[in-house]
């Protein structure tokens, strides 16, 4: 379970406020207004900003002072997320061993991730060499081996097509399914959060709010999610 | 703004930013408590620190009167060459100045061609020893630095300013009164300072054209305190001197002077629909072409032949200087890398500081305090070689840092969360990410810094005896024994080592670098 303990997020003049808890394995999205602090918050979450006040807990275990690479999360970023002067394969290595050599088994791991995003001839590409839609997949096989309890996506498939990122979309579902991870996805669009997940954060007038059944809060939405679906 | 986390450990980049601190400030102290124990200004002194002041002002305002129309012509004519000749312009910074000062005396000497000529008519031949041949020669190195920083202010002006002036029927006198004139108001300021700065320590460009009483520049007075007279307290008096003149003169040029002069972009002509006269632009652009590759092509034409029959010395010289630049290079590269990384992190703006120091610094002040402190523990002239390696890396680093720290903040910024989001170790950031990002700005900056120190003649000139010497240091005593042919092969192949060892490098770092 990952817990926010009445966590107060400062940038700037900018503030934001959350208190609530998410279950293991959940998978929700966190939509709002621009501006409104959805990235804010998941990159709190993550470690790459300090809380202002409050703690954020993971399973019980106190979070909030642990660097992000010590935290059991992993992060997509909305770009940025491969090293472009490394292969495919080195970078997906980067998930198992950010400081070091492989073993024999773990390129063996590395091998079954870059096949199970159908991507086994590639892996000697780099990212330059591969389409949008490629790349992403290579970012996903590296989740894939991090083998983190949470995965947080701050707009990763933005620049992809709408075809190419309901296909990463579902291949995200698969992949926490099949690894039970918990998932928190930032999205600016309705069919995205209906799309791959059950429940749903809103982030407006600086409050990230508790999580509530996706299709209920479309169905019936509160004024400031209103405004915002127009 | 919240402060983020980073992967990256400062303390190699702030002990290295120590170390430089600790050697320009050390020397400095060492040469202020020597010079205490002297007895003043001598008139002659004065004589130095005013000639100093003439010849980098009278450099510095030619060389930006005369830079103007040649950029102006440049920016809005497009023509075959144009590309090459911008780098050309370039160049000067990496040119060895013995070199150039060779071609200048084959071209305006007192047996040059011009007075060859003049001869033809029965005119008496051209004097280039002096207060004008201090300036021709600054003027060679810094017109086409400051065609480049004009050119630049030209370049950034908006297409869509001259579109709209020239919509509204302006030409001529007032297109240049309307967009032009303001942009010069706010360059030129900078560009003086600049070549003030740079001309303020000139050293090799007096040594040889200069000296005398009445043509005698700070730095050349030091080096005279030095090896005339031995005489260490007037030595450390005059680095005092020259120490606040380039201080107070860098400090100006910073001021003045904005972002990046290495930066590109500059081969955009910029569409004008005023015209102007293609003749009058034609004329500049040739001239000052000419101005510019006169003197090196009579270097390379002359040294062709001296390059068959040279002394076994040059040679022995040449290894050196190679040697010499190839350690300066190292020593340049373990300051200035781990320094642009821990100025990139914006938390370590006192290391940035130490690397700016190095512009107000000047080498002989610098080898002045070394040979100081070195005398009492051991020879001077044993450590000749490594002193002069280590100096010429310290003169480098401002360049280097100015190339490094853009790119490495780039890096920072592009790939610090994921390095850290992957719990990636600040040493493997630097290895698997940093140094490999940042390999094409490495390699830029060790061409400089290598061609730099190839052609420098400078510190080595108070270290070493006539057992030791660098190729230009070899180059200046053949010429000093009137073996001038020697001379002119030796000065080509120097030219070739520095300009071919910034090609490798430069070239290295870029080779197969993907963006």
């Amino acid at each position: 379970m990952l817990k926010l303990d009445k966590c107060t997020i400062a940038n700037g003049d900018f503030l934001l406020n959350a208190d609530f808890e998410i279950e293991t394995g959940a998978r929700v999205a966190v939509i709002g207004p621009s501006g409104a602090g959805k990235s804010t918050l998941l990159e709190t979450i993550a470690g790459f900003r300090d809380l202002k006040a409050g703690q954020i807990y993971w399973n019980g275990k106190d979070l909030t002072t642990l660097p992000p690479g010590k935290r059991p999360l992993a992060m997509l970023f909305q770009d940025g997320n491969l090293f472009p002067h490394l292969t495919a394969a080195q970078n997906i290595a980067l998930g198992l061993r950010p400081n070091g050599r492989l073993s024999t088994d773990e390129m063996e791991m590395v091998r079954s991730a870059l096949q199970r995003v159908d991507l086994l001839d590639m892996g000697a590409r780099k990212p330059a060499e591969l389409s949008g839609g490629q790349q992403s997949r290579v970012a996903l096989a590296r989740i894939l081996v991090q083998r983190r309890e949470v995965l947080l996506l701050d707009e990763p498939f933005a620049a992809l097509g709408p075809a190419l990122k309901a296909e990463m979309l579902d291949l995200v579902a698969d992949l926490v399914a099949e690894t039970k991870t918990t998932l928190l996805m930032v999205s600016h669009d309705p069919q995205d959060a209906l799309r791959i997940t059950r429940q749903t954060v809103l982030v407006a007038d600086q409050i990230a709010q508790a999580p509530v059944a996706t299709a209920q809060l479309f169905e019936n939405p509160p004024p400031s999610l209103r405004d915002y679906l127009g | 703004m919240v402060e983020r986390t980073q992967p990256i450990n400062p303390w190699p980049g702030i002990s290295a930013a120590t170390l430089v601190a600790a050697l320009i400030l050390g020397t400095l102290v060492t040469v202020a408590l020597r010079a205490e124990t002297s007895g003043g200004f001598a008139p002659s002194d004065w004589a130095a620190l005013r000639f100093t002041l003439v010849q980098a002002t009278l450099s510095a305002v030619f060389s930006a009167v005369l830079a103007i129309p040649v950029a102006r012509a440049l920016a809005r004519r497009r023509f075959r060459g144009r590309r090459l000749l911008i780098t050309l312009l370039g160049a000067p910074f990496i040119l060895p100045v013995i070199v150039a000062i060779l071609g200048l005396l084959q071209v305006f000497g007192r047996s040059g061609w011009i007075s060859d000529v003049l001869s033809i008519f029965g005119l008496p031949p051209v004097q280039i020893y002096g207060l004008h041949g201090v300036v021709l020669a600054h003027v060679f190195f810094n017109l086409p630095l400051a065609t480049r920083l004009i050119l630049q202010g030209w370049q950034e002006i908006p297409a869509e300013r001259f579109r709209l002036a020239a919509q509204l029927g302006c030409n001529g006198m007032a297109m240049f009164r309307l967009i032009e004139l303001p942009m010069l108001r706010r360059v030129l300021p900078g560009v003086l300072a600049v070549v003030f700065a740079i001309c303020l320590t000139s050293f090799a460009v007096a040594l040889t054209l200069g000296g005398g009483p009445r043509a005698t520049t700070i730095e050349l007075a030091i080096y005279q305190a030095f090896t005339y007279d031995f005489n260490l307290g007037r030595a450390a008096l005059l680095s005092a001197l020259q120490l606040a003149l380039t201080a107070a003169a860098a400090l100006a040029a910073l001021k003045f002077s904005r972002g990046d002069s290495f930066g590109a972009g500059l081969n955009r002509a910029i569409r004008r629909w005023d015209g102007g006269t293609p003749l009058l632009d034609a004329i500049w652009i040739i001239a000052a072409a000419t101005f510019l590759l006169l003197p090196l092509a009579s270097v390379a034409i002359s040294g062709v032949i001296g390059l068959f029959e040279l002394p076994s010395l040059v040679f022995r010289a040449a290894v050196t200087s190679i040697l010499v630049a190839a350690a300066s290079t190292a020593i340049l590269l373990l300051l200035a890398v781990p320094m642009a990384v821990s100025v990139a992190t914006g938390r370590h703006n006192i290391v940035e500081l130490c690397g700016i120091l190095g512009l107000a610094a000047s080498p002989l002040v610098i080898g002045t305090g070394l040979f100081i402190l070195i005398r009492p523990v051991a020879n001077p002239t044993a450590v000749a070689l490594p002193v002069t390696a280590l100096v010429n890396a310290v003169m480098a680093l401002p360049f280097a840092l100015r190339i490094l720290v853009p790119a490495a903040r780039d890096t920072v910024e592009r790939h610090g969360r994921l390095a850290l989001s992957l719990n990636m170790s600040s040493r493997t950031f630097f290895i698997r990410v940093m140094v490999l990002r940042l390999r094409p700005q490495i390699g830029f900056a060790a061409g400089l810094a290598a061609a730099l120190s190839m052609g420098d003649l400078g510190v080595i000139a108070l270290f070493a005896d006539a057992q030791i010497a660098t190729l230009p240091l070899q180059i200046y005593r053949l010429m000093g024994a009137y073996q001038m042919q020697a001379a002119a092969g030796g000065a080509l192949l120097l030219l070739l080592l520095s300009m071919g060892v910034f090609w490798i490098l430069d070239r290295g770092g870029r080779w197969h670098a993907e963006a």
